[in-house]
């Protein structure tokens, strides 16, 4: 049996597992992927964050990514993390830096096992701000500046690929070098809030390919969290496990201690349970029906007859079960154009569900509408066309008041 | 540095195995370093190596025939490049 077969069929326990400690933020990111803003009253509580921690500690589960929401907001944060690391289970937590104060960058810094991940979605503040929320890039690097200076080595900056910010790859990279950081890059999926925002901002197919040729040239000095698996169709494989480890080796647990398959199916379909009521992690991850199900052998569908089906296996559930795909099918973002074929066809995007996003937007938060000219007009510089439809034609069209006499 | 029959090597105080039906993960908590061990006879090696007095005792111990020894020692050259093992005092 071949190490991946062993890492399709399941293991005891996840390698890797994403914990959302809060649905709070202090941001509204337009492609936020756990449509975060407002906190579940439902949130575990101090004590139950530590039994889960004691589970995992059991379980041998080494580190989890902690994230949310903005998990620095939750005023037991820094304590949860002082306790996972006294329990033998590391932390990598992301942020978006609005905590990261000098202070607490000198604590962080003399403490070991704790990694610190910093969210900047585009090298400049126009381009980041614009997904983020006005400030965020300020936010962002005032975080890595007060890292570096408190002597933290090797935090990470964590970016989303998106049509806007591909371009800036050697950026992201400079940024990265001057913070003495190491930058991760990973994919935008459709999940959340993303969904929404995923038609205009994920990269175009010749974008697929500069982002493919840079991460070949960059080899393991750039992170992917194991994300472009997909783009392994383009030919060689990229460093890291390249499969879809959801269920398998790779779960999420959310702030109300529901536990999804991975951190980008938030969403009823892939819920294996709850720990709290379903009898603690270890029980969830190892007997719930849909984890079975995932683990199960699986067929490769429309994807079967493909050449490259074993590179990329298919690709992303996620991204293909927000998209409306079949997950049998290509991934929406397939390499080999399987995936925009697959998108022209009739389908319906699951509506949204699990949303903590704030009811109404805050003063920051990111419109990603851009006023502009009607396309269809031919003269942009004539004013002479008003861009009105034939049923809005005013009633007093062509009347022209003339003086009354008296 | 290289792994030699003749060395004596331990497990990095700061790397923790976790048995899995193909061998173990061993993760480095320093260096955030993931490693699949991939056969059940190198994890009784590694974990073998502390007390052994030497690499080759400690691959005697776990019953790997001679000729295997080559392969065996590279692979344990892999895991002292990324301090997965430590040298110690024979």
């Amino acid at each position: 049996m071949r190490l991946i077969d062993h890492f399709e069929s399941g293991l005891d326990a996840p390698i890797c597992l994403t914990w959302e400690l809060t649905y709070a933020c202090n941001l509204e990111c337009a492609h936020c992927l756990s449509s975060s803003g407002r906190r579940d009253p439902r949130e575990l509580t101090t004590e139950q964050c530590e039994a889960v921690i004691d589970e995992l500690q059991r379980m041998q589960v080494f580190y989890v990514n902690i994230g949310g929401g903005e998990p620095t907001v939750r005023p037991d944060f820094w304590h949860l993390v002082e306790y996972a690391v006294a329990h033998d289970v590391g932390v990598k937590f992301s942020t978006n830096g609005i905590r990261l104060t000098p202070e607490r960058a000198a604590w962080l810094a003399s403490t070991d096992y704790v990694d610190v991940q910093i969210s900047l979605d585009g090298a400049t503040a126009e381009v980041n701000d614009r997904v983020r929320g006005a400030g965020s890039y300020d936010t962002a690097i005032a975080a890595l500046r007060n890292l570096r200076d408190a002597g933290f080595k090797d935090a990470k900056v964590s970016v989303v690929c998106t049509r806007e910010n591909i371009g800036q790859l050697d950026e992201f990279k400079a940024i990265a070098d001057e913070y003495g950081a190491t930058l991760r890059l990973t994919r935008l999926r459709p999940s959340g809030r993303g969904a929404d925002v995923w038609d205009d901002l994920h990269p175009l197919p010749e974008q697929q390919k500069v982002l493919y040729d840079w991460l070949m040239a960059s080899g393991e000095r750039v992170l992917t969290g194991d994300s472009f698996f997909h783009l392994a169709a383009f030919g060689e494989s990229l460093p890291g496990l390249n499969l879809c480890g959801a269920g398998r080796v790779v779960c999420l647990i959310d702030p109300i201690g529901d536990v999804y398959a991975c951190p980008f199916a938030i969403y009823d379909n892939f819920l294996a349970g709850n720990l709290l009521a379903d009898g603690g992690f270890a029980r969830v991850w190892r007997e719930s029906e849909l984890f079975t199900e995932l683990r199960a052998p699986q067929t490769g569908g429309a994807c079967s007859g493909c050449a490259h089906y074993d590179g990329c296996r298919g690709g992303c559930m996620a991204a293909k079960f927000f998209t409306g795909l079949p997950l049998d099918g290509p991934d929406p973002e397939c390499v080999q154009g399987y995936g925009e074929a697959a998108l022209a066809e009739p389908r319906g995007i699951p509506a949204a569900s699990r949303d903590h996003s704030r009811s109404a937007p805050t003063r920051n938060a990111p419109v990603l509408l851009t006023l502009s000219r009607r396309s269809d007009l031919k003269d942009l510089s004539s004013p002479a066309a008003p861009p009105v439809s034939a049923c809005a034609e005013s009633p007093l069209a062509g009347f022209v008041p003339q003086p009354e006499r008296v | 540095m290289t792994v030699t029959l003749e060395g004596a090597w331990a497990l990095s105080p700061s790397v923790a195995l976790r048995p899995e039906r193909f061998g173990a993960l061993a993760y480095h908590f320093g260096t955030r370093r993931l490693t699949f061990l991939k056969r059940p006879e190198l994890v009784a090696v590694v974990r073998g190596l502390a007390t052994a007095d030497d690499v080759e005792a400690a691959l005697e111990g776990a019953g790997v025939p001679a000729e295997h020894y080559p392969a065996y020692l590279a692979a344990l050259d892999g895991l002292a490049a990324t301090d997965m093992i430590q040298e110690r005092a024979a």
